[in-house]
């Protein structure tokens, strides 16, 4: 870079330097007061910024908004069974099951993650078609909501589509002995609606489903 | 494709247009030194700041020293994350005794941060301590983005200034900036996600005892993590707490934290335009400036949403059409709240941007739908762009389009005034060419090493890409990641100078440029002066955007994403 001189400049800039002054303000400062001015200000502003808002910001948290502060988790029977915002493994039939997951091997709330499988990956193809195929023997020629044999970015995704929820339930009514028509309105009381009537997609909570499951036949 | 969709887009648009205006006079007003509504609270911590510091505010600095002071700062900067990543493990704030971060993946994660880059080759829940977060890596959100605004208005002020030697006061800048913007604006936004249901707390991470097997134990890890999520995406950093980063629920809970986790990426890029017009005194040349950059933004969502809305063509027996209640397309790596159009316009977002955040697996989208983020970053993310970077990036485009069309009509090209002349297209040309020189020889090497090519989590023409998206991304400081591949010692190392020079020497020559337009006389516009602002102007921007960008790199994109398109289309699989 050093040929980029200030000479460079002033040849190739059609400045005539008679006609303006330089302004005041222009000494420079020392180098070392550069390095020492530096390091002040990066630890002043890490006071600030690093340890100051965040604690600020956790205090304020913890009066206006303390269940999401701590992770929106839920309470059964005096014991914390997880998490509003976290998908949980659900494999029995009585159960609505989440999409599959990616993350460490499987819902490890510690290891977020997709797949990472590229389309043209033969891998990700076998997987999809395999689980397909394995949900087409519980409803013979039905075919599967896609999001149900995808898994999901972080691996926790709580929510399932309502379609995806409607494909389970014959199966949810059998386990557990209730009318489909049971089953249904409570998959419609649990969806939620486009946010605003406008943003995202509509969508089921499992776990929030699954509660309201075990609400209406223990 | 669905209607909702595109109606989603368009009410982002316009919220975005609306907020261009406010917020660029806010930015203006701080950083021409005016007094604003929050001095009664905040002027006092200036002053404080100024004085601890020992920072002579009313003194002025040249561009070299300007650079001087920004590298300085930056060093000491990445010094310190450096040492609380080592050290993290005998630090306060470490609830699950995390161990010390590897030197190869602390020096990478360093230079990553501080850079704006947040490229991340590790699984931040599982490897970060709380403290590492917040004093390590959440404050270089807060130092980096600040470094790009004050750079940005540096270059303004030497665009505007005639005759003068100095371009403003580093320190002055990253102060005012710091407080009067990003710490206020980050202080109500962070609040807002919390209500959406993003945790903000220093617990230990919960152990849950499942509702199927109770005695199936769910570990959540939590954090801090409200307050590091508004400036990852106001200042266009996009690191984030949880591996998954903005698709992770603790991240990004709602289609409304969603919303705003998007337009807070391009808040501050898009008012700085606003910012240019006026300080310039131009404004039609602001609004032409943010005419190109959205041309840009809408044709690569309306190509990311075609392409992520078709089916996966070599599975059979699954609903892959859009129903009323299931967006359907491709949902690998995406989660359902976001479906495909949210998940579309983030993924173009956060790479017309420098952020990087994600809120679905690019590495999983279809070969076009995720070149299309590739294609962003490769342009030089000028597409509202980083804070500061984005607008100072665009600024070296428009240097450039101002001297082709005098090329065109054969005069010395002129841009606001100014006589632009060989120093400044050098300057141009050393930032345009530093950044596609570095990720091609990047690229091109480790796809010729074993240790490059072991790296890969997918073969054929996408492991190809995997290894250009990292090269592409560390370089534009973009942070987002073909996220298959493994790091090692080889990719830390060269990841690191990768993001270290995209960032820094890219940013010396913008600075040479701002001295070198500060101490020019002003020439009256006469009439052979090609204007900058009108609409014809923002189509020759867009124009020369796509050449300089997209043709250097089309090469690579046809070995890449382009062949793995042809054959999946027929089939193919690796």
């Amino acid at each position: 870079m050093h040929s980029v001189s200030s000479t460079v400049i002033s040849q190739e800039s059609p400045v005539t330097q008679s006609d303006w002054t330089p302004p005041k303000t222009q000494e420079a400062p020392a180098v070392h007061s550069v390095w020492k001015t530096s390091i002040l200000f990066t630890l002043v502003t890490a006071v600030l910024f690093g340890l100051a808002y965040p604690l600020v910001m956790t205090g304020i948290a913890h009066i206006l908004f303390p269940r999401q502060a701590s992770g929106s988790l839920i309470l059964n029977n005096g014991q914390i069974i997880g998490s509003e915002l976290i998908a949980q493994s659900f494999t029995s039939d009585r159960y609505f099951h989440p999409r599959p997951s990616a993350a460490g091997n499987g819902y490890d709330a510690t290891s977020s993650g997709g797949s990472n499988l590229a389309q043209s990956n033969a891998k990700l193809a076998a997987r999809i078609q395999g689980d397909i195929d394995k949900l087409e023997k519980e409803n013979p020629g039905k075919p599967v909501p896609i999001d149900m044999v995808t898994t999901s970015g972080s691996g926790l995704d709580p929510d399932i589509t309502p379609d995806n929820a409607y494909y389970q339930s014959p199966r949810v009514a059998q386990a557990r002995g209730i009318s489909m028509d049971q089953v249904r309105s409570l998959i419609a009381q649990h969806t939620t609606q486009r946010q605003l009537g406008l943003l995202g997609e509509p969508r089921v909570n499992v776990l929030e489903l699954n509660l309201a499951l075990d609400q209406i036949s223990k | 494709m669905s209607f909702n969709g595109w109606l989603q887009f368009a009410v982002y648009s316009v919220v975005l247009f609306l907020l261009v205006r406010p917020v660029g006079t806010y930015l203006a007003h701080v950083l021409e030194g005016e007094r604003t509504w929050l001095a009664p609270v905040l002027r006092p911590f200036e002053r404080l700041i100024y004085k601890l510091c020992g920072v002579q505010a009313d003194k002025e600095m040249n561009w070299r020293q300007y650079a001087y002071a920004a590298l300085g700062f930056s060093a000491a900067t990445m010094v310190l994350t450096y040492a609380v990543e080592r050290l993290q493990a005998y630090l306060p704030w470490n609830p699950q005794h995390l161990a010390a971060v590897g030197p190869d993946l602390a020096f990478n994660t360093a230079a990553s941060f501080t850079t704006n880059t947040n490229w991340q080759f590790y699984t931040p829940e599982s490897t970060m301590s709380y403290l590492t977060e917040m004093v390590g890596l959440a404050t270089h959100n807060f130092w980096s983005a600040a470094v790009g605004i004050v750079v940005a208005v540096a270059l303004i002020r030497g665009i505007k200034r005639t005759q003068s030697a100095t371009i403003g006061n580093f320190w002055v800048d990253m102060t005012r900036t710091l407080l009067y913007i990003l710490g206020p604006m980050c202080v109500i936004y962070a609040l807002l996600l919390v209500w959406q249901g993003v945790p903000q707390n220093l617990h230990a991470y919960t152990v849950a005892h499942s509702l199927e097997t109770p005695s199936q134990v769910q570990t959540i890890g939590q954090g801090p993590v409200a307050s590091q999520e508004a400036i990852k995406m106001l200042g266009t950093n996009g690191g984030g707490f949880f591996n998954a980063n903005s698709a992770h629920p603790y991240e990004n809970p709602t289609p409304l934290s969603n919303f705003l986790e998007i337009l807070s990426i391009f808040c501050i890029g898009a008012g700085l335009t606003y910012t240019l017009g006026r300080m310039t005194g131009s404004p039609g040349h602001g609004w032409a400036v943010f005419g190109a950059m959205f041309v840009l933004f809408a044709a690569g969502f309306a190509a990311c949403y075609w392409a992520e809305a078709h089916p996966y063509n070599v599975i059979h027996g699954a609903v892959q059409a859009r129903t009323a209640t299931s967006p359907g397309g491709n949902m690998e790596g995406k989660e359902v709240r976001n479906g495909i159009a949210e998940s579309s316009l983030f993924a173009t977002i956060t790479t017309d941007a420098s952020c990087g955040a994600v809120n679905g697996m690019h590495d999983s989208f279809t070969p076009l739908g995720g070149m299309i983020p590739l294609v962003n970053i490769m342009m030089g993310e000028v597409i509202f762009g980083g804070v500061g970077s984005g607008l100072y990036g665009m600024l070296i485009f428009v240097v450039l389009a101002v001297f082709i069309a005098g090329l065109m009509v054969g005069r010395t090209p002129e841009y606001l005034g100014k006589k632009i002349e060989a120093y400044d297209v050098k300057m141009a040309m050393l930032y345009a060419l530093i950044f596609c020189f570095i990720v091609l020889t990047f690229t091109a090497i480790f796809v010729m090493i074993p240790q490059g090519l072991g790296a890969m989590a997918n073969s054929g023409p996408h492991g190809f890409s995997e290894v250009l998206y990292s090269f592409v991304s560390g370089a534009g400081n973009n942070g987002s990641a073909f996220g298959g591949l493994t790091p090692n010692w080889w990719y830390n190392v060269a990841m690191g100078f990768d993001m270290l020079i995209g960032r820094f020497l890219m940013m010396i020559p913008v600075l040479a440029l701002a001295g070198n337009l500060a101490q020019k006389k002003s020439v009256p516009p006469s009439p052979g002066t090609f204007p900058v602002n009108t609409p014809l102007f923002a189509v020759l921007l867009v124009g020369v955007v796509v050449i300089v960008g997209a043709l250097t790199f089309f090469p690579a994109l046809s070995l890449g994403p382009i062949l793995e398109h042809l054959l999946l289309q027929a089939g193919k699989l690796f």
